[in-house]
């Protein structure tokens, strides 16, 4: 018997997904249904914003009550979010523990059942856990905190390290970039602020872990990194929820900034369950001769819509995104990159693969900006679709916008099926069906997976697998 | 009598028997009523024209979802092949299907394809080793002079026909099976690549293993020397002889064949 009271679905699916179970959480501080002007200062008080962030938040609410949903261009879905029903805030007190000993116990005992605790010791120079609205855990190795790295949830950034923090707060992506970007600096809370200083090379990868426990709930961190010139850093983040009946919110910012001569690797293995809707603005800054990485690997959820970004506002930075999108039966995965040349000789690369199984449509939309004045500006973009099953869909929107001659874009796409044949061959070989799918689906992966670190290849192989043995029979 | 049917027991125990099998894809009866047995240890040839629906009987045996079995049965050593549903359950039971037209299987390399094959037909929890796994693989690829490299290419993407062959007698070779049918096993190979995969395929002759090899031009049979000769005609087997058979078909063409059938009809 475990310890804790734990409410597990009895669900088939249960086994299939390593994150599906929650536990009741008594919450100390709980925002109430719905959002008004009284939820942002109830999330205020209880976390001692500075009276900027008080108006950075109002101002917030103001322009997500005032947008429009983003609905004529990706699903109808959204109409069915129904934002009074979510619960914008709830945590058990603002403070991450340094330690797994002073994290309580139901929030640790999550973390173990992922595997941080275990990976952190294994691989990493510093992880951050965090459980519904607010960071449990943060912790930095302290050789790496001995090199003036700052890695801490961004509630502690904008409080200890506010020259820094206030500078490139929000700057990267306005708060009206979007109604969800609106959404999340109304009521953000948790995520990371990092900052890395001038040459410093970060060696082993910095993780977040967003964990959603409550129902009705929506998540909504806000990531911060800054990496000074001629600095290097891979942050890491994963993310599970477990299944309810309702649905859930997930809304993240996340800003890079990357000063000259810097690389910023931000790698992303999401894994939300079904019931997730998950909005996410992402976009960095790459100045003269910094470089951008995401890789990005979005499985689950009902709904993702994401497009991380490059500005390349530098000469000679580059952009890169590398995407990994998975939508099962019901799911819909409308993913795809913005590369913005902001500078000559600019370069951005563009690397998406699309897995369609069942009634899941993945939709690939892209923006490749370079204007007429530019010289020496090259982008090269490759969009892979792979469909399992007739009902599947797959959508291409790669708009690229060249406006002068004197640059380069490259653009390849392609569709392909898993064709009845090719299971037959491979269940000739004594492969089950599902098996003979998670193949497929990993060949099909397979260049893009070798740019994951080792231990994220690993766990995107095994999703991969789970996935796919649920999705036969 | 209680003599003779523990001879047919054990005779049924050891042999690939197909009974009055009749199958459709759609509304169109392909297979008319084959009849055959393969016991172990024996290599059995079927020769037929183009169309005759030898692919298709091995297609079948196999359990390719597009065909309908309205009649028969086949038994691999006494077990009935259709009461497993799945073409998996039937390959870990031991049947082996060399085809005709390999699939391509983009991004899967031959080493992780072939290994997977293996892991599945161990118990549930062991694990393969990996050591042993490549020392087996590297000396059946040696055997078969498929070079090292294409250990990491995906399986059969971008192959010539013989490469492809090849890979599949490899393939035969690493799972054992109990019964193969290698159809067309022959074809696009050049008389080298013939005698390697000849080659291959009579190392794992064995007293233990059963061989349907179907074809339709003589030539392999001078390297893969058959026990027995089978001629389909439009779903049928319509005559069974010695090796000699392939021989006098090559001399007298399949129409000879069919002209018997009708005198004798
Ligand atoms: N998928 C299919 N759809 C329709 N007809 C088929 C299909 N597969 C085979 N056939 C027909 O079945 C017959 C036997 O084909 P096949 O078994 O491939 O012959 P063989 O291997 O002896 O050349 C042919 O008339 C062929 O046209
Ligand atoms: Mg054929």
């Amino acid at each position: 018997m475990p310890a804790l009271e734990e409410t597990e679905k009895p669900d088939l699916n249960l086994d299939r997904s390593v994150g599906d179970f929650s536990y009741d959480v008594q919450y100390q501080y709980d925002a109430g249904v719905g959002l008004t002007e009284a939820t942002i200062d109830y999330i205020c008080d209880v976390k001692n914003d500075p009276d900027w962030i008080r108006e950075f938040r109002k101002d917030g609410l103001r322009k997500f009550l005032e947008k429009p949903m983003p609905t004529h261009w990706a699903s109808h879905d959204l109409d069915n979010i129904v934002f009074d029903n979510i619960r914008y805030y709830l945590s058990q007190g603002t403070q991450p523990k340094r330690s797994w000993d002073d994290v309580p116990e139901e929030m640790k005992q999550t973390f173990e059942r992922l595997g941080i605790p275990e990976q952190e010791r294994k691989f990493l120079a510093g992880v951050e856990a965090q459980f519904d609205s607010e960071a449990a855990y943060s912790n930095i190795k302290a050789a790496v905190g001995e090199q003036g790295v700052i890695f801490v949830g961004s509630t502690e950034g904008l409080h200890k390290h506010p020259e820094i923090f206030r500078k490139w707060f929000g700057k990267v992506i306005p708060t009206g970039d979007n109604k969800f970007s609106a959404l999340n600096s109304a009521v953000f809370s948790g995520g990371s602020f990092i900052y890395v200083p001038p040459g410093v090379k970060v060696k082993h990868p910095l993780q977040a872990y967003f964990r959603i426990n409550a129902e009705s709930f929506g998540q909504f961190e806000r990531t911060l990194i800054i990496a000074d010139e001629g600095s290097e850093v891979m942050y890491m983040e994963g993310c599970t929820a477990p299944k309810f009946e309702t649905s859930t919110l997930h809304s993240a910012v996340v800003e890079l900034v990357a000063l000259k001569g810097a690389k910023i690797q931000y790698v992303t293995v999401q894994n939300w369950s079904p019931n997730v809707f998950n909005l996410v603005t992402k976009r960095g800054l790459a100045h003269e001769e910094a470089e951008i990485k995401w890789i990005d690997c979005n499985i689950g959820s009902r709904l993702t819509m994401k497009y991380p970004g490059v500005i390349m506002k530098g000469r000679k930075a580059r952009g890169e995104v590398i995407s990994i999108a998975l939508a099962s039966d019901g799911q819909h995965q409308d993913t795809g990159a913005k590369m913005i040349h902001a500078a000559d000789e600019t370069t951005s690369n563009i690397v998406s693969k699309s897995i369609s199984i069942g009634s899941g449509i993945a939709t690939y939309r892209g923006l490749v900006d370079i204007p007429p004045h530019r010289k020496g500006c090259k982008n090269n973009t490759e969009c892979d679709a792979l469909l399992i099953n007739t009902h599947s869909r797959t959508d291409t929107y790669p708009a690229v916008v060249v406006r002068g001659n004197q640059n380069a874009t490259q653009h390849e796409a392609s569709v392909s099926k898993v064709s009845a044949e090719q299971i037959f061959y491979m269940q000739q070989r004594g492969l089950s069906e599902g098996e003979a799918m998670s193949l497929a689906v990993n060949g099909f992966v397979n260049d893009l997976v070798r740019e994951f670190p080792m231990e994220y290849s690993v766990e995107l192989k095994r999703l991969i697998d789970l996935e796919m043995e649920g999705s036969v029979g | 009598m209680r003599g003779l049917h523990q001879e047919f027991l054990i005779y049924l125990l050891m042999s690939l028997v197909i009974k009055n099998l009749t199958a459709n894809i759609g509304d169109q009866q392909i297979l008319k009523g084959v009849n055959l047995e393969v016991p172990k240890g024996e290599v059995h040839a079927i020769m037929g024209k183009n169309g005759s629906g030898k692919s298709t009987l091995a297609k079948i045996m196999a359990g390719h979802p597009d065909y309908t079995v309205t009649g028969g049965e086949v038994l691999m050593d006494g077990e009935n092949l259709f009461d497993m549903e799945e073409p998996d359950e039937r390959a870990r039971a031991g049947l082996f299907l060399a085809f005709q037209y390999p699939m391509e299987i983009p991004g899967v390399t031959i080493a992780n394809f072939i290994r997977a094959a293996v892991q599945a037909r161990l118990p549930e929890g062991e694990e393969l080793e990996a050591t042993d796994y490549y020392a087996n693989l590297y000396a059946k690829m040696d055997a078969l002079k498929i070079p090292r490299a294409f250990t990491s290419r995906s399986v059969n993407e971008g192959f010539s026909g013989g490469e492809k062959k090849r890979c599949e007698i490899l393939q035969m070779a690493m799972l054992e099976p109990k019964y193969a049918v290698l159809d067309e096993t022959d074809s696009g190979l050049d008389i080298d690549a013939l005698k390697i995969v000849s080659d291959g395929v009579n190392a794992l002759r064995s007293p233990d293993r059963g061989f349907l090899v179907i074809t339709h031009y003589q030539r392999l049979l001078n390297y893969i020397v058959p026990d027995k000769v089978h001629v389909m005609v439009d779903g049928r087997i319509v005559m069974t002889g010695d090796k000699d058979l392939a021989l006098e078909l090559e001399a007298r063409g399949y129409d000879w064949v069919t002209e018997g059938e009708l005198a004798t009809a």
